[in-house]
């Protein structure tokens, strides 16, 4: 069985994000990392080869400045190889433009199974994976909270707001998978040696047969119009534990009238 | 140009409009003069049209289908004979978002998600980095504008004088391998007391708790106070409570009176969808944690030691 993991490289997700102050793009400049919650995918799919007996685990990332940072983590946690798209024609492409370069990267690897994180950490528009499946005519199932892929089909749990559906679907497919299905292994020692020697194939906008206006900032659909800070809530009293926290605590309600 | 024609998705559960869908169809009418609703499974076209809907587009029963392929193909066939709203309205649960995810690939058309605010002119406000900025985006292509906008960013009202809405029925075209997903089974996980999205208090716990048991003292405080235990990502992706008690970005949004963060530190995924609160409260050892920075009163503490003596307390209250 072959998989397809698709990947983001973030900024560090330690520090507080920031906006380029003239493009309005959030500023990747500095050193990117695998998305935390895109381990969870390359986890799954792991796993799935496993069960499955043998098969491969591509990536398949866009980033800027052919960074291969986060990939490298994503090898040395065990997938085999890495397709990365990297182009500075693809500045300001919006999430559909990045859906066109994912898929036409993805039709490369002609996958069973594609899985990606629900949305990112950095960018949080969560609908990517779909508008994947889309281009690819591929049926999908999202914010799966349990994998298994049996005779052909991917058998999904797949949150609800009120629970859980069971869903069946036909492979090939593409799932979305929520933080929390797996528990993301650490590369050991080996599995960093090893993914030194992985093959990152890079590719360029004109690799994959796309025109220049569908992606980049002409192919963008959406323009920002303003950034400004958020109102800010009124200080608040912070005080210290003293054993009388509670106390505070009561009061305060009481004082709302909640109690 | 003004805008004349927005189609609000409107999603039901149970025989009855989610309230987001209420929220998108009040909000509709205030930035056009024509509302229309694309709905499927049970009819709440009456609904609908209390709240703004003057024709209700109804896909029918999707039986064992999920609703992202078929709803969408639906609205892309209604567009190819009626031409394009100005703009489509979406709530942001999961059908939605791949219904959104469908339809922008199927049209060709960029989609803004997470919204929270939207103005004449079609301009979307975004809440970005844990809600500290505000960000205002538009669209610059053809119609339509798909919006996925967040529950609670509006307040939802019914509509005067509202005639009863034209029903007309969608014929889904066939999406063929698609449309291959099947639900064999739903499962509803039952919770008692008040609804998260509802309670006027709201009593959430973190990783800050340190164990799955201690969990309890959230569910205590929650029933003494007569609110909804809630949870932060870090402690359901533990697995310590089920996902229906997750507030944030990809959980549930709380607008209560009172909301009580326990051990949470404050990420901007948990901040998203509580700091709408009207009151709110922290309980964190860390004094640097983030959710201080919103907390109108703020204890810098052990849960575990600050929580069951507030319920002791509260419990001597009676």
């Amino acid at each position: 069985m072959n998989i397809a993991v698709c990947v983001k490289q973030v900024p560090d997700t330690s520090s507080p994000g920031r906006l380029d102050p003239s493009s309005h793009t959030l500023d990747r400049a500095g050193k990117l990392m695998l998305d935390p919650s895109d381990e969870y995918g390359v986890e799954m799919a792991l796993q799935l080869i496993t069960a499955a007996g043998g098969g491969q685990v591509t990536l398949v990332s866009m980033a800027p400045h052919n960074e291969v940072s986060g990939l490298r983590t994503a090898l040395a946690m065990g997938a085999d190889k890495a397709i990365l798209v990297s182009d500075d024609a693809l500045q300001g492409t919006d999430a559909l433009g990045t859906a066109k370069v994912l898929a036409k990267a993805l039709q490369r690897v002609n996958a069973d199974l594609i899985l990606a994180a629900t949305e990112s950490t950095d960018g949080y528009t969560g609908t990517l994976p779909v508008q994947v499946a889309e281009l690819l005519g591929l049926p999908s199932v999202t914010f799966a909270k349990r994998v298994r892929v049996e005779g052909g089909n991917v058998l999904v749990d797949r949150q609800t707001e009120a629970g859980y559906d069971e869903v069946t679907c036909p492979l090939p497919a593409l799932v979305t998978v929520t933080a929390g299905v797996v528990e993301p292994r650490y590369p050991s020692f080996k599995g960093i040696m090893a993914a030194k020697s992985r093959p990152i194939e890079q590719l360029t906008v004109a690799d994959l047969d796309l025109s220049p206006d569908q992606v980049g900032w002409s192919g963008a659909g959406q323009e920002v119009v303003s950034v400004e800070p958020a109102e800010a809530r009124q200080a608040g009293e912070i005080v210290v534990d003293e054993g009388d926290g509670h106390e505070r605590i009561v009061a305060f309600l009481e004082q709302l009238k909640v109690i | 140009m003004a805008t004349q024609r927005i189609m609000v998705v409107a999603e039901s559960f149970g025989g009855v409009a989610l309230p987001v869908s209420l929220e998108l169809l009040t909000k509709a009418r205030q930035l056009a003069p024509t509302v229309e609703a694309v709905t499927w499974g049970d009819d709440t076209a009456a609904q609908l049209g209390e709240y703004g809907a003057t024709k209700v587009y109804t896909v029918g029963d999707l039986g064992a289908a999920l609703p992202g392929v078929p709803v969408a193909a639906a609205i892309a066939a209604l567009i190819e004979q009626g031409g394009a709203p100005d703009a489509i309205l979406i709530p942001a649960t999961y059908d939605g978002r791949d219904i959104a995810g469908r339809l922008s690939a199927k049209l060709d058309r960029s989609v803004l998600t997470n919204v929270v605010g939207l103005e004449a002119g079609l301009v979307s406000e975004h809440a970005i980095f844990g809600g500290t900025e505000v960000l205002k985006a538009r669209f610059t292509g053809a119609a339509p504008a798909i919006f996925v906008v967040r529950a609670k960013s509006f307040a939802a009202e019914a509509a005067d004088g509202a005639d009863a809405p034209e029903v007309v029925a969608v014929d889904v075209p066939d999406q063929g391998a698609s449309n291959g997903a099947v639900v064999t089974e739903r499962h509803v996980e039952e919770r008692t007391g008040p609804k998260l999205d509802e309670a006027a208090v709201v009593v959430s716990g973190g990783r800050g708790l340190g164990e799955a048991g201690r969990y309890q003292l959230i569910e205590d405080l929650a029933k003494l106070l007569h609110g909804a235990p809630g949870a932060s990502r870090a402690i359901v992706d533990a697995g310590w409570v089920p996902y229906a008690y997750q507030v944030g970005q990809t959980g549930k949004t709380v607008k209560p009176t009172v909301y009580i963060a326990a051990g949470i530190s404050g990420a901007t995924q948990h901040m998203v969808g509580m700091k709408g609160a009207k009151n709110i409260v922290a309980i964190n050892k860390d004094e640097e944690a983030p959710i201080f920075s919103i907390a109108d009163l703020g204890i810098v503490g052990d849960v575990g030691k600050v929580l069951p003596k507030l319920i002791e307390a509260l419990k001597a209250r009676g």
